[in-house]
């Protein structure tokens, strides 16, 4: 028999408890609208310093319109930001890399020339731009190419020069808005490894994304949005935790005193149950089959993922819309494959 | 705070300003100025040719026996003396006595291939000539061809007077009008000069927004600085082209090359001239150029961007033309009027800085188009930020509401 470890069920959803001070940002009730249309409606969000923290939605739900709120590159219709303690995001630029989902940079300008101008913009010297940004593409496999125009550079190494430009002037924070898009397995990977050395290094890191899988490796919290709304925004153990786990029994004997200790409604196929563990806990649940003459063979509890939990939170409709975003993303990947 | 608005506008034009100096385009707009002038001297030429031809009047005469020559031999005399046009004339008939000769027949007709063609004719007699031609050329020619008969039928040499000449350097009255000429001739010039930047600040975020950097720009530094810096450096690549526009003509007047006819002296004097001309320059470029800048802003693409050009062009020669028709009406609330709108500000300002030499007024005239350069850029940044990033208030919602309503929620 093996009992598998499950977290607490009592997570808290959102950080009310942690002071403002040791938030990178905090959003209350943001609302956006576009001639009309509600883009952003009333959303809450709370990023820890330091955190890998992830907004979790389906394409137009409004995990863009919230990243430019934050960034001060649009102002809300209503609503409190603090980034970085300071309510005008834009005072703290340089101390923000931000990596738009629509990734450009001049094609004239030579990819160290394009990182020094990057850098210039967050208040860096030019010279000293351009030693740094050396050294970046030196350290990333790119120095061969710093003196090359961007338009001479491939599709994939333009977007690793401004994913450099994003962090050369070593901000506190930084934004990347779909950063896995366009990307292939290899980079995709690549920039995990970068995500998490920033996070060790105390950065703190929100990004955007339509992939779950992105954001249960990554993120320490995620904020799911859908429809302009953000149901939950919390550790992602606090997410999975919403649903109960999972509790698949094997049992030699098929019928006794022993089935009073699981729901009703229990899935039976051959020796196995499947069935939601009660509110009870684990404990009760063991005593009773064994006391009930079970004879368990073998008794796993399995915590939910965060598909699991994205389908409870948010809704049937809005996890159909993140799959058909994740589908997307993957017919253009392989139609860009193909064009190659 | 102030400061790293100005650090962001100046890595902005550091940028732009290489861009464009760096690149073969730059080429092009130095020798842009050259196609005007090509084409310009070209149908100059054409023009002067084609009216060399068409407008070469002839006046025919038929008269009896040798008044016809009589007439030719006074035309040569007098019209070395006579101010103004004066047609050839020509004998088309030495007339027998009771012979007629019908004018309006001869004039009619087309005429033969190769010969003068006809404006008039001159019938009758030298005591009773008559002008024959339609009805402006006889208003205009009858006084002449009156004294041209007078003097072929007068007998024998007549003498004219010697009139002692006393020139002087000039008049009150002419002194006002070649001031006139000089403050027109520097409105023009600056026109010129604006006009040919126009088009280049018109596209000039197309590329930001073409090449999706403009989301990064607005995430990094405030868009009043973003505007701040095109705009500079535009005029920086002006200044250089003007550099280099000036020292050709500079080496070829040395070369030899004849210099432009000469202006009179502005009242405030050729070196402050050339100063506030440079101000005035900067100025009307910055204020137009923030407007169009704002304006071209909207566009997204260059075929929008060509789409605007012609009513942005159309409204810098309205301009142009408010501040020349300014000109001619000194004192009146017109002439008022194109030194206080910003736009024409600067033409009129120039135009002034020709005719009077107070100086005071151009102080207070470039602090009052500053001003106004802030105000557009920073009204055109928002413009910018509320309609191409999406940004700002939903429709209808006032700033200070918006304010109120963004407070913290705590």
């Amino acid at each position: 028999m093996k009992i598998e470890p499950f977290a607490s069920f009592t997570g808290t959803p959102v950080l009310d408890n942690v002071p403002s001070a040791d938030l990178a940002i905090e959003a209350r009730g943001l609302v956006k609208r576009f001639d009309g249309f509600t883009a952003v409606d009333g959303v809450d969000i709370s990023v820890p310093r330091g955190a890998i923290y992830g907004i979790l939605g389906p394409n137009g739900a409004g995990k863009t319109t919230t990243l430019r709120m934050l960034l001060g590159i649009i102002d809300p219709d209503s609503g409190y930001r603090c980034v970085l303690g300071h309510e005008r995001p834009t005072e703290v630029a340089r101390r923000i890399g931000y990596l738009p989902e629509e990734r450009g940079l001049y094609p004239a300008m030579k990819a160290v020339e394009a990182i020094a101008f990057l850098a210039a913009l967050r208040g860096v010297p030019l010279k000293e731009g351009r030693r740094r940004g050396r050294e970046l593409l030196e350290q990333h496999g790119l120095g061969y190419a710093a003196d090359r125009q961007i338009r001479q550079l491939s599709k994939g190494m333009a977007q690793q020069v401004q994913l450099l430009g994003t962090l050369v002037h070593e901000p506190d924070l930084v934004v990347f808005d779909e950063p896995f898009s366009g990307l292939d397995a290899l980079n995709q990977g690549k920039l995990e490894r970068m995500i998490r050395s920033l996070a060790e290094r105390g950065t703190t890191v929100i990004f955007s994304t339509h992939v779950i899988a992105h954001a249960e490796r990554l993120c320490d919290q995620i904020a799911i949005i859908a429809g302009g709304k953000v149901p939950f925004a919390g550790p992602v153990d606090a997410a999975r935790d919403r649903l109960r786990p999972q509790v698949r029994l094997e049992t030699r004997a098929q019928e006794g005193p022993w089935r009073a200790a699981i729901p009703a409604d229990a899935r039976h196929e051959g020796r196995f149950w499947f069935f939601t563990l009660p509110e009870s806990g684990v404990e009760p649940l063991l005593r009773a089959l064994i006391e009930g003459d079970a004879g368990i063979l073998s008794l796993s509890i399995e915590r939910p993922g965060l598909h699991d939990a994205f389908v409870s939170i948010a809704g049937e409709a809005a996890a159909r819309a993140l799959e058909e975003s994740a589908q997307e993303e993957a017919e253009k990947a392989i139609q860009k494959k193909g064009r190659r | 705070m102030l400061r790293s608005h100005f650090a962001a506008a100046w890595v902005i034009m550091r940028r732009d300003f290489c861009a464009v100096i760096f690149s073969k385009t730059f080429i092009f707009f130095l020798i842009g100025p050259l196609f005007p002038v090509f084409i310009g001297a070209m149908a100059a030429a054409v023009g002067s040719q084609v009216s060399r031809d068409i407008d070469n009047p002839v006046i025919g005469i038929a008269m009896p026996a040798h008044q016809g020559d009589s007439l030719v031999a006074a035309r040569g005399s007098l019209a070395p003396k006579m101010s103004g046009f004066v047609p050839e004339y020509t004998v088309l008939a030495r007339l027998e006595p009771g012979e007629t000769f019908d004018a309006r027949t001869v004039l009619a007709s087309k005429g033969v291939k190769g010969a003068p063609q006809l404006a008039a004719v001159i019938t009758g007699t030298l005591e009773k000539p008559v002008l024959t031609g339609s009805s402006e050329r006889v208003d205009q020619w009858r006084g002449q061809v009156a004294l041209i008969a007078a003097e072929a039928g007068a007998p024998g040499p007549r003498s004219y007077p010697e009139v002692k000449e006393d020139k002087i350097a000039t008049t009150a009255a002419k002194q006002h009008v070649d001031l006139a000429v000089t403050a027109q001739a520097g409105q023009v010039l600056l026109f010129l000069l604006t006009m040919l930047l126009a088009g280049m600040v018109l596209s000039n975020l197309v590329e930001e927004k073409a090449n999706k950097i403009i989301e990064v720009l607005a995430a990094s530094i405030p868009m009043d600085a973003l505007f701040l810096g095109k705009l500079f450096a535009m005029l920086a690549v002006s200044l250089v082209g003007i550099a280099v526009w000036g020292s050709v003509y500079g080496m070829l007047m040395l070369a030899g090359m004849k210099s432009i006819p000469l202006l009179a002296t502005p009242a405030v004097g050729w070196p402050m001239f050339c100063v506030l001309g440079f101000l005035y320059f900067a100025m009307a470029y910055l204020l137009l150029g923030s407007l169009f800048l704002s304006i071209g802003g909207m566009a997204t693409t260059v075929r929008e961007v060509q789409t605007l050009s012609m009513p942005v062009t159309m409204m810098q020669l309205m301009v142009f033309f408010f501040a020349s028709y300014a000109l001619a009406r000194p004192g009146t609330w017109i002439e008022t009027a194109s030194l206080v709108f910003p736009v024409s500000s600067p033409f009129a300002m120039l135009a002034q800085a020709a005719q009077s030499p107070v100086l005071w007024p151009h102080l207070v005239a470039l602090v009052w188009q500053a001003v106004w350069v802030g105000v557009i850029i920073r009204v055109g940044a928002q413009l910018f930020r509320r309609t191409v990033m999406k940004s700002g208030p939903a429709r209808g919602r006032r700033g200070w509401f918006r304010r109120a309503a963004a407070a913290p929620a705590r």
